[in-house]
């Protein structure tokens, strides 16, 4: 059995391949962020809660309602995008005019407060979500075993992404909402609904979240802190691949959850800190990010 | 609400005005800007805002946009009162901008840039009539919005509001910066418009260009109209209309 710098192939290509389901993750996350971010000018700091409450609401229709993982992940990100535009509507948008760090000690302060709402009702422990049972089981790929439900989070993950970068870069709706994001007096101007665009694109982000979140139920346990240990490294991803861009943030969410990967196998006490190590780096390099424009 | 506009040759304001702006007051902030702006456009007419520097031309267009947060007195548009809709209705109801800024969008390329607005009421200007106007955007058409030239930007400028059927085009400075060919296009241009039908508000330093395009100009100056003369009055107002600009 040939060995890798020392390392066994098993070893490197299964933190590889949790390095890439966490980039989908990071990826799909950072994307929502990326989007509310553009048009709300807001950090939308819930953005993990929103992913915990996208898990919890799959929980939920499962063990109050009996619809399965697959109806979750349709029924999920609706109802919890729906919470997110009633937020828009009542708290966020009477902060547009204010600086950004209104709207993030607002996102910041729901997001605790739902936080807090989970852990008193459901505890701490976590809650088991099973595997839909069409993805038990797993591939042997010859240098790696591949478990089927992983390489579906993957793949979906890339569908998502590539669905909303190809909604934003190639449609109609998605010119509204590029231009809206540089310039939304003037497309207020041209007769097309601003106010009710940006309640959209938040409710679509917050759905993307919940999106991971329903993926992200049968891998880990479902838990109230979820969204708050992951947000941090999202945040992290963001700054990295610079707030605005859509592409970037795709390509930096899977790039950076395969250098975690790598990081693990080959400098395990690393693993932790690589992402804000390179964060740092980004910063003191390129501040406005990899794919970030300079404004 | 849709009026059939019929061209009017003639200058002057005949019947009822198409846009009839009545003590327009405006604000930035705490700053008072405009100061009662009064003026009457018909149907079918070219009208020019002089005027010096900060007199509050473009502020007054963005007051007829809906643009301006903070304005008060009168716009009525096509016999209706707009002075406190937002500007989506506004656009809704036959009014468009091209700003002096041009406000073209750099993450959209001239495609995108030129179809961003929707229509808003029958009777706009078809892609291939666009075309036919500025044929140069015909051939950029998926080039970044924002590299094309500065005569090209203005071009995509105009042609993405000539699309949605709006009967008021506010043209803030078209000419502004461009090469003397450009703004000879720019004007045969604003000449064409005239007789398909359009009504046009424009703003203008380059008062030789205003003369060969408009039927009436208003001279604004410090937030109010002062003065009106007639174009083909020009010639005796010459000196005064010199004094107001102060060229
Ligand atoms: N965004 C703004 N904030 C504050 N004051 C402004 C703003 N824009 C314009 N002003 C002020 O309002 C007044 C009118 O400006 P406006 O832009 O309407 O002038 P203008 O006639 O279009 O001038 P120009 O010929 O230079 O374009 C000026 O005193 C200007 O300094
Ligand atoms: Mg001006």
């Amino acid at each position: 059995m040939f060995e890798l710098l020392g390392i066994p192939p098993q070893a490197l290509f299964g933190q590889l391949l949790l390095g890439l389901i966490n980039g989908s993750f990071y990826a799909i996350l950072s994307l929502g962020l990326a989007i509310i971010f553009g048009l709300l000018n807001i950090i939308n700091f819930t953005h993990g809660a929103q992913y915990m409450m996208g898990a919890f609401a799959a929980w939920m229709l499962l063990n109050y309602l009996g619809i399965p993982y697959w109806g979750a992940l349709i029924v999920a990100p609706i109802v919890v995008g729906a919470v997110g535009i009633v937020l828009e509507r009542l708290l966020i948008s009477r902060l547009y005019h204010l600086d950004h760090l209104y709207g993030l000690l607002l996102t910041f302060g729901l997001a605790l407060i739902a936080t807090g709402v989970f852990r008193n009702f459901y505890g701490i422990s976590g809650l088991p979500y099973g595997m839909p049972s069409q993805l038990s089981g797993g591939q042997n790929l010859g240098f790696m075993f591949m478990p089927n439900y992983r390489g579906w989070v993957i793949v979906a993950s890339l569908v998502v992404c590539f669905a909303t970068w190809f909604i934003i870069e190639r449609t109609r709706l998605g010119a509204y909402l590029r231009a809206a994001t540089e310039n939304p007096t003037m497309v207020g101007a041209f007769g097309i609904n601003v106010p009710r665009l940006i309640t959209l694109t938040y409710g679509f982000g917050v759905g993307l979240a919940a999106f991971a979140g329903v993926l992200a139920a049968p891998i880990y346990n479902v838990n109230p802190n979820m969204g708050a240990d992951l947000i941090i490294v999202v945040f992290a991803v963001v700054v990295i691949g610079g707030m605005g861009s859509i592409l970037g943030s795709i390509v930096t969410g899977f790039g950076l959850g395969l250098i975690e990967g790598l990081t693990r196998v080959f400098y395990p006490e690393g693993s932790a800190v690589v992402i804000f190590v390179i964060m740092a780096i980004v910063l003191l390099v390129k501040p406005a990010g990899l794919f970030g424009r300079t404004v | 609400m849709i009026e059939a506009l019929a061209p009017e040759g003639s200058a002057g304001v005949t019947g009822k005005p198409l846009l009839k702006v009545a003590d327009l007051h405006g604000w930035y902030g705490e700053s008072h800007v405009l100061h009662g702006v009064d003026l009457e456009v018909a149907a079918g007419e070219v009208v020019t805002l002089l005027g010096r520097n900060g007199a509050g031309k473009t502020t007054t267009l963005k007051a007829v946009m809906g643009i301006l947060p903070k304005r008060r007195g009168s716009i009525v548009f096509d016999g209706r009162e707009t002075i406190s809709l937002p500007s989506r209705a506004i656009a809704r109801a036959g009014i468009a901008l091209c700003p002096e800024e041009r406000a073209i969008f750099s993450s959209l390329s001239v495609e995108e840039n030129l179809m961003l607005p929707p229509q808003v009421l029958p009777g706009g200007l078809s892609r291939e009539q666009i075309f036919e106007l500025f044929p140069n955007l015909a051939e950029r058409l998926s080039s970044q919005g924002t590299k094309l030239s500065g005569g090209e930007q203005q071009m995509l400028a105009i042609a993405r509001i000539l699309r949605t059927g709006a009967k008021l085009l506010l043209l803030d400075e078209p000419t502004e910066g461009l090469a003397p060919v450009i703004v000879q296009h720019i004007g045969r241009t604003i000449s064409r418009l005239k007789q398909e039908g359009f009504t046009i508000v424009l703003v203008e330093q380059n008062f030789r260009f205003a003369a060969s395009v408009a039927d009436r100009h208003y001279v604004v100056e410090q937030g109010r109209v002062v003065d009106m003369i007639h174009n083909d009055e020009l010639d005796e107002n010459i000196d005064k209309l010199h004094a107001y600009l102060g060229v």
